[in-house]
């Protein structure tokens, strides 16, 4: 039995202890938001928050987790920059599939959290782990802006 | 601007309860039932409280209930090329519908309803959602706006031709009156839909041509959006495979003793040419499978390599091909000495490439003794639903198929083959089972873009082109894939762009070679056949005006007379890009010209090439003419997207085959471009009152050219082949 603390709520699941996080998230706790596209932490579609730090869940084995919280796509809208972000991916129509934005959406709001004025190369340095295939990059590029400005006017 | 609210409310979709069950076509009247809502999960055949609920649908794609709720269904899929809001768009400007209350719904798998008017069969593809679409539902919209006004009409007995709409609402100007669509829904009911109500002038839109925010990306932002990977039908149980090696391949025998002892792993199934492991979840399934020891008969293509595809396309090329084009005399315009100039030629080739959707392939499947159930995104519903029907073993009628948001397409998703196995697999399974690929499946299995082989001469006389031979070589997708457009040895779409290439010519001749390359299955890819065209008409184009010592833009530019539209997206790119202003050293600029998808599109790419070869993309900069513009802000997005898939193709992409094995398995070994790679790109809209064109590949075909262009312009070195092959450009190979 693994604890976890996923969203503010403690979950108890009954899995192996190297199963990595990402699924336990999608196939045993049903939020599926995060999600799976390629499992060896090159593209960044599984990125998650733990103590607010992003991590490739799908590497990530539960029993590492520890007392560390976890926060997902699905609750980062409750977090003043994950709020930002969010808004700034809709101002800009940042979204095509979106399949991928789940996890620039957790990079992004992580830069900003350690990062409030990114310039072109902290963007680059943060979210070069994220692939898009509908190729989204410059409008996400632009939206860390906004996201950004809408920080320091607040 | 921050605190600039949306310009329509976000649709908040899983609040939007299920309304109504499709009509058939010329149904007409108050339709009630089911429905699987779009991004949102209801467990299938449970009649829901809102299935009482009644709702004017006049057609296959307008419902409205009596709560003024309007919901359209969409013919096309949505993958992320915001088809789902340009299509209501288009709906809802001729039904003068509140946009506010406006909400998209998946289509079922029904190809009588929704067939697309071009392709002829339920699909998405070819950039054609509003093209084929355009007319049939702006003809529906104002067939379902006519019932009401003639229904408000007729109660307050007065003409229709007095009464006006607007915002779902009727209106008698004279009198004051007013009455909303949803308390007209009875009336209208009883009204039979006219078959040519008058469609809006251009000036008259209020919708079209306004960028509206998108409705499918407010829930793309919080997880809460359903792709065919997300879905949890109740007992769901998890599944991954592992498919033949080498195509045609099968499995010999299969040691499972280590893969049952590890936990959650619930089953091994084992087909003639797969097997898949059934677990508690994702993980146990993927450990399951790798600790399956399976020994497989390669079968006949175990020794396929890419140097034995490639010498058969080389050799291919070298036949006269199928005539898909003739124009005056190319055979005596392109014999030595037949005219002044000269005869130059070249060849071009584009290599077999991956689509790496970021959402991995993956379908669900509930089979049962007499029916089966299935949960997918895909562009070819109805393709699905008969490949479920085959691997369930059950008829058609006996199958339901759930479509969902696609995580990417690109033309991967044109293919039902990820449903057959779902379905032969779970057809073994009690209860439903999603299979997810992993990626290393989703590249090695992929249903790869040809590789292509272009032969074209020309003669050049002074800067004129008078004749042109264009030979493309390679795999006939569409004998595949809709067989009938494959006649006479030409595949419209291996020639497409190729025959009909914008340049005026007088002698003009264009082939096809069909040559399937063994080992590998071929379909489309986003840009399809004109990505290969494109690149080798652009390119060579490029080096007749190097020769002619003339300007690339002004060498297109002069064989363009016929084609104004082309020639004002030369001249504005030329305009905006900086076009013949001064460089850093070793950068250049490059230039495409396409007509593609019918859409009018000049391209420039800016790029600098380094000590050794490595090429950093600065600047693109594009105008189109796409016709009337339905959501100008999506058109910009399409063709950014576009671009980078294009450019990420040139950059680092090819499939490659040892053995009979594709050699590339995950995003470390068949890379793309990244955030990092990507150069602010500038789109500009050409205002047009044309019909619309295509937009959804156009970007795609148009940037790989362009940069191809800009890297001969800053190098000298005319690449004749894709991916860019660093070496040819490192400085050291040229001094």
């Amino acid at each position: 039995m693994v604890t976890l603390t996923v969203n503010g709520e403690r979950r108890e699941v009954e899995v192996p202890l190297e199963m990595p996080l990402l699924w336990v998230l999608r196939d045993v706790l049903g939020l599926t938001g995060t999600k799976f596209g390629c499992g060896i932490a090159q593209c960044g579609a599984c990125t998650v928050h733990l103590d607010g730090k992003p991590v490739r869940s799908c590497l990530l084995p539960v029993s590492a987790i520890g007392a560390r919280t976890i926060t997902t796509i699905e609750a980062i809208g409750n977090t003043p920059n994950g709020a930002k972000v969010q808004k700034a991916w809709l101002d800009l129509e940042v979204i095509q599939c979106g399949y991928c934005q789940s996890g620039q959406i957790m990079s992004a709001t992580a830069l900003l959290d350690s990062t409030p004025h990114p310039d072109d190369a902290d963007i680059d340095a943060a979210m070069a782990g994220n692939i898009c295939r509908c190729g989204t990059y410059v409008r996400i590029r632009q939206a860390i802006k906004r996201a950004a400005g809408e920080t320091a006017s607040s | 601007m921050s605190g600039k609210r949306r310009d329509t409310p976000a649709v908040h979709l899983p609040g939007h309860e299920p309304v109504a069950s499709l009509s058939r076509r010329g149904f007409m009247g108050l339709a009630a039932g089911t429905a699987f809502v779009f991004g949102f999960y209801v467990p299938p055949r449970r009649i829901s409280q809102a299935a009482e609920r009644a709702s004017f649908a006049p057609n296959a794609f307008i419902r409205i209930d009596r709560q003024d709720n309007v919901t359209l269904i969409m013919p096309q899929v949505e993958m992320g090329q915001g088809t789902y809001t340009s299509i209501s768009m288009v709906l809802a400007e001729e039904l003068d519908a509140d946009w506010s209350r406006v909400r998209p719904e998946h289509a079922p798998a029904d190809e009588k309803n929704y067939a697309n008017p071009d392709l002829s069969i339920q699909a998405t593809g070819n950039s054609n959602s509003v093209r084929a679409w355009w007319k049939p539902l702006r003809q529906a919209g104002a067939s379902t706006r006519a019932c009401f006004v003639e229904a408000a009409a007729r109660a307050w007995g007065v003409t229709a031709e007095e009464c006006r709409a607007e915002n779902s609402t009727v209106i008698h100007d004279r009198t004051g009156r007013r009455a909303s669509y949803g308390s007209l829904v009875d009336r209208a009911a009883a009204i039979e839909p006219p078959k040519n109500a008058p469609l809006k002038n251009i000036d008259a839109f209020r919708l079209i041509g306004r960028s509206l925010k998108r409705l499918d990306t407010p829930e793309k932002t919080n997880g809460k959006a359903t792709y065919g990977i997300d879905v949890m039908p109740p007992g769901v149980k998890f599944a991954t495979l592992a498919a033949s090696p080498v195509l045609g391949g099968k499995v010999v025998r299969v040691d499972d003793k280590r893969a049952k002892t590890i936990p959650g792993v619930q089953q091994i199934v084992v087909l003639d040419d797969l097997v898949a492991v059934v677990g508690d979840h994702m993980w146990a399934a993927k450990c399951g499978l790798e600790a399956l020891d399976i020994t497989w008969d390669d079968g006949p293509n175990g020794e396929v390599s890419s140097e034995v595809i490639w010498s058969r396309l080389r050799t291919a090329s070298l036949r006269d091909g199928a005539v898909a084009k003739e124009a005056g005399d190319v055979a005596t315009a392109l014999r030595p000495g037949a005219a002044a100039g000269e005869v130059i030629s070249a060849t071009y080739e584009m290599p077999l490439l991956a689509h790496a959707c970021m959402e991995p392939m993956n379908c669900t499947v509930h089979v049962t003794p007499n029916s089966a159930e299935a949960w997918i995104g895909t562009q070819v519903l109805e393709r699905v639903h008969a490949a479920v029907a085959k691997g369930a073993g059950l008829s058609e009628s006996q199958v339901t198929v759930h479509n969902h948001l696609l995580g990417g397409g690109f033309g991967r998703r044109l293919e039902p083959d990820m449903a057959l196995s779902a379905a032969r697999i779970a057809k073994r399974v009690e209860g439903p089972v999603k299979v997810v690929w992993t990626r290393e499946e989703d590249i090695r299995h992929d249903i790869y873009r040809p590789a292509y082989h272009d032969f074209l001469w020309a003669r050049l006389e002074g800067d004129r082109i008078t004749a042109w031979k264009h030979r493309v070589s390679g795999s006939a997708v569409m004998a595949r894939f809709l067989p009938a457009f494959f006649q006479k040895g030409v595949d419209p779409d291996g020639v497409d762009s190729a025959q009909n290439i914008p340049y005026d010519i007088p002698n003009l001749r264009v082939e096809f070679n069909q040559e399937e390359p063994p080992g590998v299955v071929t379909g489309f890819w986003r840009g399809v056949g004109p990505n290969n065209n494109v690149f080798a008409i652009e390119s060579f184009i490029d080096e007749l005006a190097h020769k002619a010592g003339k300007d690339p833009i002004a060498f297109r530019r002069a064989h363009l007379d016929k084609t104004p539209r082309l020639q004002a997206a030369l001249d504005l790119v030329r305009e905006k890009s900086g076009w013949g202003t001064p460089l850093p050293p070793h950068c250049g600029r490059g230039v495409s010209a396409q007509t593609s998808f019918a859409s009018f599109i000049a391209c420039v790419v800016e790029c600098e090439v380094g000590e050794a070869g490595d090429v950093k993309l600065r600047r693109v900069t594009t105008a189109v003419d796409t016709g009337v513009a339905v959501n100008p802000d999506t058109i910009v997005a399409q063709l950014q997207g576009g671009h980078i898939y294009s450019l990420s193709a040139a950059l680092w992409e090819e499939v490659t085959l040892e053995k009979g094995r594709v050699q590339q398995s995950n995003f470390n070994d068949y890379r793309v471009l990244r955030i990092d790679e990507t150069p602010p790109i500038e789109v500009h809209v050409i205002k047009s009152r044309e019909a619309p064109g295509g937009i959804g590949e156009t970007g795609s075909t148009a940037a790989l050219p362009a940069l191809r262009n800009a890297i001969y312009a800053a190098t000298g070195v005319p690449l004749r082949r894709m991916p860019i092959d660093r070496k040819l450009i490192s400085r050291s190979n040229r001094a």
